[in-house]
């Protein structure tokens, strides 16, 4: 029994955060599907209703299919991490739950709404009057806005915590809900979050059709399935390079760590190039990379120049900033979110200009091919966005008042659960995706079959739903 | 303050018992419903009567930690340290139970249907179980505040810790069949009502008789529960034990609609005698409720979204269940569209 308890004494530190960094970098790929998908869904809804366009009604309801077994994903999933709030960081939500959960308590009055909502519209498609059923999906779209704001609002005061003061006994007091949700990070960050949700929900369902055009499904009901996305995700593109643009030079001058981080910045200086790839080595210098000479000094400030300023990681104590290695890290998931996102951008100005110009794709299989792939880029662009703020942020969970060192749990388990929801994780994305194609075969085979039931069509009695099998 | 939000808590924990826990219960029938053949047809009425409804149900168990962590967050980070393992374990089970019921619902082949079933199935006994564990270890006052963990095995593995388990397992299986008596009513035909009905009353019994042994367990291993159970939460129990005799008759009586109203209070009235048998602790005997409480500025928002809630989530909720009961959600699962398809083709 001794033997045991030293075998599963582990560190929990380490443990913790990567259980938290992988349950989050896992939920985060359902989230832009979640908040972006019943938008383009309503899309085709409303093409379908009101132009009589049975194609686009039938995208809707297959969208609305596969919504629903993603949002059970991700509704499971996120359910995990507010378990874990607790069970990995317990003494952070001891002392700092009375301002963080504010947020929270909002985020639930949100995700409420859409599970509601998810639900009657989901189920609606046979029996509810088609303009009824239409709206019923309307508040699903403005909860994923609402929640959005919410979580991130959450994740943003963790960066700039605001609205409370701590007693002697360390105790949170003389809370402001107002200036804890709207804390100076918050509009930016989550609309940043926002938007990705929207880019990346474009991006990716719109590759899975682009796939299927390369695969010679070249039909009007693929065409559509690729074009509502991909238009969606155009329109996001150009915005979040301007949000994303302002969020940087936020940084630049409220979060001078993240920022030394990103832009790989040891000592204070100005004329900083801007280093393309590159690490920081034991010492602190920065080896390798390909320097484009004041760039990150003229990004920060365009007003001042190469003459701007950018303070360096060791202007701050050694262990209040990130470790060189994490700096390297931030510097690489920076340059990736960045490099992508130009990459999309392009993608999806190539796809402005000739629609623009011809009100038609670009005839290239070239063009299909990069949209193809433009789907798991833009959740790689969204993952390296989330790994410069929340690798940026460390060591504190809270920044100035908590070192996420302080705030892990001493259950000694914690590598146990780790594995244990690494594995159900693994299972349950590889069902996911299994299930999502086992549904697309029966939808396409249930085609040659009209009775199937297709929306709204004439009711069918409720009597027959698991009636017992007639003998013949 | 601390008092309104303490009661806004227990509301989200009895209707996360009263709607969820039924999910869970639905889901012990489907476990006991026997071979693929035998219990095709009770797992049917499973899956429509919980199909629509379940994930708003179980966002009442969102709405309860994010009370408990921002307004009394000292004693939700005192319950999760110590009680990691079964509440570790509970975190799997949602995981398994809720993507596995979802992926059912959309695969035809009956060895998969199964395997998920399995899964979906098993853990909606592991959930409830964790939870009315943790639920026996937080009321028998081994949750220590301050910080320190407790006993990480002996908080959830104890006398009251079991009880709990079990009677949350037995609750969730009665509130299930009471409620799926009256849809096999609706959609399913006389054959199922009576199987429902015949298990609801297994049910009701069992559960009174876990009662009648819960009250030497805790007088035994919980005294302060004990004693106010017997005291001031008193009225509670006994309304609660005239509730589920009231459900009994009612069902003899085919009176469903009714037997789950009483049902819901009866389960209600448990919950709530917990309440008042820990008041005015948060962690029996160590941390009160205003000791725990949160500056007065959270609490005003954590009642503001409260207040939000039930002015839109409520009517919402029972637009879904109206829609609901009055069938006009269709839950049409993969199994159902392929017999249609089965009935119109013959060749097929």
């Amino acid at each position: 029994m001794h033997a045991l308890a030293q075998v599963l004494a582990v560190d929990p530190v380490p443990w913790a955060r990567a259980q938290m960094a992988f349950t989050l970098a896992t939920h985060i790929i359902l989230v832009p599907l979640g908040v972006s998908w019943a938008f383009m869904t309503l899309i085709a809804n409303y093409r379908g209703i009101r132009k009589g366009d049975a194609d686009a009604l039938r995208l809707a309801q297959r969208w609305s299919k596969y919504m629903a077994v993603l949002f059970a994903v991700g509704a499971v999933t996120g359910t995990v991490l507010s378990f874990e709030f607790g069970l990995l960081w317990p003494d952070f939500m001891d002392r700092f739950g009375p301002a963080f959960g504010i947020p929270f308590a909002f985020e639930g009055l949100f995700f409420f709404t859409e599970a509601i909502f998810i639900a009657i519209y989901i189920y609606g498609w046979k029996r509810l009057k088609p303009w009824a059923h239409f709206w019923s999906g309307v508040p699903i779209v403005i909860a994923g806005i609402g929640g959005t704001f919410s979580v991130v609002a959450a994740n943003a005061w963790m960066n700039h915590p605001a609205g409370f003061r701590l007693n002697d006994a360390g105790r949170v007091v003389d809370v402001d809900p107002v200036e804890v949700i709207f804390n100076r990070a918050m509009p930016l960050q989550s609309l940043h979050m926002l938007i990705a949700a929207y880019l990346v929900g474009g991006f990716v369902v719109a590759s899975v059709y682009a796939t299927a055009m390369l695969r010679g499904k070249r039909d009007r009901y693929h065409r559509l399935g690729f074009l509502i996305p991909f238009t969606v995700a155009t329109v996001a593109v150009p915005i979040q390079m301007v949000v994303g643009d302002q969020l940087a030079r936020f940084v630049y001058n409220n979060e001078p760590r993240k920022f030394a981080a990103m832009e790989l910045v040891p000592e204070t200086s100005r004329d900083v190039p801007e280093t393309l790839g590159g690490w920081l080595n034991d010492d602190g210098e920065v080896v390798g990379g390909i320097p484009i000479p004041g760039l990150a000094s003229i990004l920060s400030d365009p007003g001042e120049g190469t003459s701007t300023k950018i303070r360096g990681l060791e202007s701050f104590p050694a262990d209040e900033r990130p470790t060189n290695r994490q700096a390297t890290i931030v510097h690489w998931a920076w340059d990736v979110m960045v490099g992508l996102g130009t990459a999309l951008f392009l993608l999806a100005a190539w796809f402005a200009v000739v629609w623009w110009r011809r009100r038609d794709l670009p005839r290239t299989k070239w063009f299909l091919r990069a949209a193809a792939v433009a789907g798991v880029a833009s959740v790689v662009t969204m993952e390296a966005g989330w790994v410069v703020t929340e690798v940026g942020r460390q060591p504190w969970i809270v920044v100035d008042y908590m070192l996420v060192e302080d705030a892990a749990t001493s259950s000694s388990g914690v590598w146990v659960t780790f594995l244990g929801i690494a594995a159900i994780y693994t299972g349950v994305a590889v069902t996911t995706v299994l299930v999502l194609r086992a549904m697309r075969r029966r939808f396409d085979a249930a085609e040659d079959h009209p009775d199937q039931g297709g929306p709204y069509s004439p009711r069918i009695r409720p009597e027959s739903v698991g009636a017992a099998p007639q003998e013949p | 303050m601390a008092e309104f939000v303490a009661v806004v808590l227990m509301v989200g924990v009895t209707a996360y018992a009263v709607f969820g826990g039924a999910d869970f219960g639905a889901g012990f029938w489907d476990l006991v419903a026997g071979g693929a053949e035998r219990g095709s047809r009770p797992r049917s009425v499973v899956e429509h009567a919980i199909g629509p409804v379940w994930e708003a149900n179980h966002v009442w168990l969102i709405f309860v930690l994010v009370v408990l962590w921002t307004s009394f967050s000292e004693a939700f980070g005192a319950i999760m340290s110590t009680l990691f393992v079964p509440i570790a374990l509970a975190a799997f089970g949602i995981v398994l139970r809720g993507t596995s019921f979802a992926f059912r619902k959309e695969v035809v082949r009956l060895s998969i249907r199964r395997d998920f079933g399995v899964v979906f199935a098993t853990s909606s006994v592991i959930v409830p179980y964790c939870f009315g564990a943790v639920a026996g270890g937080i009321a028998s006052g081994r949750v220590p505040p301050g910080g320190t963990a407790g006993d990480p095995w002996a908080s959830w593995t104890n006398p009251t810790s079991i009880l709990g388990g079990v009677l949350a397992v037995a609750t969730c299986a009665f509130l299930a069949a009471v409620y799926m008596t009256y849809d096999a009513h609706r959609f399913a035909g006389p054959d199922m009502e009576q199987y429902f009905r015949r298990r609801a009353l297994v049910m009701a019994v069992v559960v009174g008789v876990l009662a009648i042994v819960g009250i030497f367990v805790l007088r035994a291993d919980a005294e302060y529960l004990y004693d106010r159970l017997t005291g001031p939460a008193l009225p509670l129990v006994l309304a609660s034990a005239i509730g589920g005799l009231g459900t009994l008759t009612l069902l003899t009586r085919r009176l469903h609609r009714g037997a789950r109203v009483l049902a819901m209070g009866a389960v209600a009235a448990v919950i709530w005698a917990w309440g008042v048998a820990q008041w005015p602790y948060v962690l029996p005997t160590r941390l009160t409720v205003a000791e725990a409480a949160a500056p007065t500025a959270t609490l005003v928002a954590v009642s503001i979204a409260f207040g939000l809630a039930v002015l839109i989530c409520l009517p919402s909720l029972a637009l879904l269940y109206v829609l609901d009961q009055r069938s006009l959600l269709d839950a049409d699962t993969a199994a159902d569209g392929q017999a249609r398809v089965a009935d119109a083709d013959p060749t097929a």
